[in-house]
């Protein structure tokens, strides 16, 4: 097996070989899931546990289903029911699950580098299912794979990524995924939603979208939060959307070869209109059916990693 | 009371800029007679061949956290590291819980400096009232107690009128006020806005935000002809604001610590929570920044900002990790191996920003190894290349990203009146 990871923290530290093995792998899972009965034996008798300290419906029902179909147990840790709700601290909690024999760890946390801090502590392998506005390197697979499933490969694709960069922990990841895949990026929103240095991470920068919007095969929406209006950096939703919004004359202006993704869950009428939800070039479902395959192999490989390390 | 001869070594005299071999009588706490070839009839020998001799340091920013948190930190732990550290002056910061902000508490420091017996403690008080930035602290009353300068040091006194007013009333006493230039604004911040807090997805706290909150400041002690100390300079813009304002002739002086000499925010990738410090590790620039302002005296001390955390505090995620590093132990080796080996400044130079260029600035008799002065100095071991590790640390925490670090030059002892301790790294 050529994935020598024994955690997945982020789409940084995995070279374009990683990242194809991985996809190469959810290829096979992605059959599977199609099958009658979509479920193999290849991680039975292991517990995996979803420690998840920030909601989220999608990824975590993904996570689960991506264990489940592999025959490994999935236990689900919610924030709300919790000792975390009593002032437990992150390692506390998570040296509590490792001494109930979790074999992996998923983790989604608010705070930027939490799954890297863990890896370190614990003998279970880690998965970074969301760390604050760092990473999200399981959404970067899952697109790449669903772009790659459209396009064959994204070498030489131009890819735009729109919204809310700064706070986006998808954007990070899709942006050394997709460039490590030979795709050119481009980055577009307001400069107050665009971290400094952005161009830093191999992107091109604009903060119009009419300025681009005609020029690339991807377009990578992403969900703008209400909370940015009182952070003073956006005025109104209602301008954002006329700005940056894929809005119904958008979209009938893109050329036919041109996809949309969004990560969800989407704000319509936001930075989407609904008509999205309609349209042909929407890969938007594909991405959630993919998900599941991609979590699979990730969490596939790194449970078969484990075996050859500690073996 | 003990009557030794220092022989052998290398006496550094940082205000007159000189370095020449001298041995060093000292008795009864104070030191005799400075010379060549001294007659030990009597003394007890003290080999220091080899090594230098050089005043005691002055640390003007430090956190003892008593009272409130002797968990991670007491003035006698404290001092203990500071020792080691070839510290003989500490000046605790007044952010302790209750904040240091009135005579009886300024005194209860000085006394239990004086129980130590380690060190001389000169605190610092707060400029306002519960370090709330919104009423004057008691800094007449604070002074007559031992009290050398005063700082809201953790937080800005970010109403511009109320630091007017501890400006000009400092002035009675003449008291510095050590700013801690950070708008409050940015406080969400954990990582110098960058390239890296870019990467790493890290709430940034862009350098303007100290350098903004420094002009400020600075012109403030402009308009009141104040004494003013911008802390822990950390970046090129706010040595830019400083360098303007010496210049124009405004009385203000400022630091830095050894960790912006030697990091840079490149350090933070592996989300090490010992490296989390605020103001942040900035960027490559501005650390050289920082260097050559010390270079060429636009930034005039180093003070550690020894900042003592508890586990707990530490071993969590980078952004909710509480900020500092212990810095008594290391200063002069980071700073020795950056400045010094590195030929930023010469020994004498570095030694004087440690030591008599921080005394000064607080008004304390600068420390001399000269006849009829108290022995106050340190032994140094120039050449030596030790590992700072868990066990050397005297200090009860042990936050720091410099454990096992190589490190060049080591204090091997210090003596402060009758007491002569060694720090380890064999004797003196």
């Amino acid at each position: 097996m050529s994935f020598r990871h024994r955690h997945l923290l982020g789409i940084e530290g995995l070279s374009r070989d990683d990242i194809l093995t991985v996809l190469d792998q959810a290829r096979t899972f992605r059959e599977v899931l199609d099958r009658p009965i979509p479920v193999v034996p290849a991680l039975r008798g292991r517990t995996i546990v979803n420690l998840f300290f920030e909601p989220s419906t999608r990824t975590a029902t993904s996570f689960n289903l991506a264990a489940s179909r592999l025959s490994a147990q999935c236990v689900s840790f919610s924030r709300a029911t919790s000792s975390v709700t009593k002032g437990e601290s992150l390692l506390d909690t998570a040296r509590n699950i490792e001494a109930m024999r979790a074999d992996g760890i998923i983790i989604r946390h608010s705070q930027p580098g939490a799954p890297h801090f863990l890896s370190r502590r614990l003998r279970a392998f880690v998965v970074n299912a969301g760390d604050g506005p760092h990473e999200h390197p399981t959404q970067a697979l899952l697109d790449a794979f669903t772009l790659r499933e459209h396009f064959g490969d994204l070498a030489g694709r131009r890819i735009l990524i729109v919204g809310d960069i700064a706070h986006s922990r998808v954007a990070r990841s899709n942006i050394l995924c997709f460039t490590r895949l030979g795709a050119r990026v481009a980055v577009c929103g307001p400069p107050t939603l665009l971290p400094r240095y952005v161009e830093e991470l191999g992107c091109s920068v604009f903060y119009r979208l009419d300025c681009i919007l005609g020029e690339v095969d991807v377009v990578n929406m992403l969900r703008v939060q209400a909370e940015r209006m009182t952070s003073a950096s956006l005025p109104s939703l209602r301008e954002y959307r006329q700005i940056y919004g894929l809005t119904r004359e958008r979209l009938a202006g893109l050329g036919p070869s041109v996809v949309v993704i969004h990560p969800g869950p989407v704000n319509w009428a936001v930075e989407m209109d609904y008509d999205v939800a309609d349209f042909p070039q929407s890969l938007v479902l594909n991405q959630v059916k993919n998900g599941v395959a991609v979590r699979m192999a990730v969490l596939y490989l790194l449970a078969g990693g484990r075996e050859e390390a500690d073996g | 009371m003990a009557r030794r001869l220092f022989a052998g070594g290398r006496v550094v005299d940082p205000v007159g800029g000189r370095v020449a071999p001298a041995d060093v009588l000292v008795d009864g706490g104070r030191v005799l007679e400075v010379g060549r070839r001294l007659d030990e009839a009597g003394a007890e020998r003290v080999d220091c061949r080899g090594r230098h001799l050089a005043p005691g340091f002055v640390d003007m920013h430090c956190h003892l956290r008593e009272p409130g948190r002797e968990d991670e930190e007491t003035v006698a732990s404290g001092c203990r590291a500071a020792r080691a550290g070839g510290f003989t002056h500490v000046c605790p910061m007044p952010n302790t819980e209750p904040a240091v902000d009135t005579e009886a508490l300024v005194r209860f420091l000085v006394r239990r400096g004086e129980d130590a017996g380690l060190c001389r403690v000169h605190p610092v008080g707060c400029c306002t009232r519960g370090r709330q930035g919104r009423e004057l602290a008691d800094l007449g009353g604070m002074r007559a107690a031992g009290c050398v300068a005063v700082s809201d040091d953790g937080d800005w006194i970010a109403d511009a009128r109320v630091m007017r007013r501890v400006l000009e009333y400092a002035k009675v006493f003449d008291l510095p006020v050590l700013s801690h230039c950070e708008l409050p604004e940015f406080k969400a911040g954990v990582a110098n806005e960058g390239v890296v807090s870019t990467r790493l997805g890290l709430e940034p706290v862009p350098a303007a935000a100290e350098a903004a909150a420094a002009a400020r400041d600075v012109l403030l002690a402009e308009l009141t002809g104040s004494r003013l100390h911008v802390c822990h300079v950390s970046c090129a813009a706010t040595v830019d604001v400083v360098r303007r304002a010496k210049e124009r002739g405004v009385a203000v002086t400022a630091e830095t610590c050894p960790h912006y000499l030697v990091l840079n925010d490149e350090a933070i990738v592996g989300f090490d929570s010992n490296y989390r410090v605020n103001p942040p590790l900035r960027s490559e620039v501005d650390r050289r920044a920082v260097v050559a302002a010390l270079e060429d005296g636009v930034i005039d001390a180093i003070a550690t900002d020894h900042a003592p955390h508890s586990r707990e505090e530490k071993e969590t995620e980078f952004g909710a990790a509480a900020p500092g590093i212990i810095g008594l132990q290391t200063a002069f080796s980071l700073g020795f191996e950056e400045l010094v080996l590195k030929d930023v400044l010469g020994l004498p130079g570095f030694i004087s920003r440690l030591s008599s260029v921080p005394a000064q600035i607080l008004g304390l008799p600068l420390p001399r190894i000269a006849p009829d002065c108290e022995a106050d100095f340190v032994v140094l071991d120039l050449d030596a290349r030790w590992q700072f590790t868990p066990a050397d640390s005297l200090s009860l925490s042990r936050n720091t990203p410099f454990l096992g670090r190589e490190l060049r030059g080591r204090v091997v002892a210090t003596v402060l009146g009758d007491s002569l301790l060694t720090s380890g790294g064999g004797s003196a």
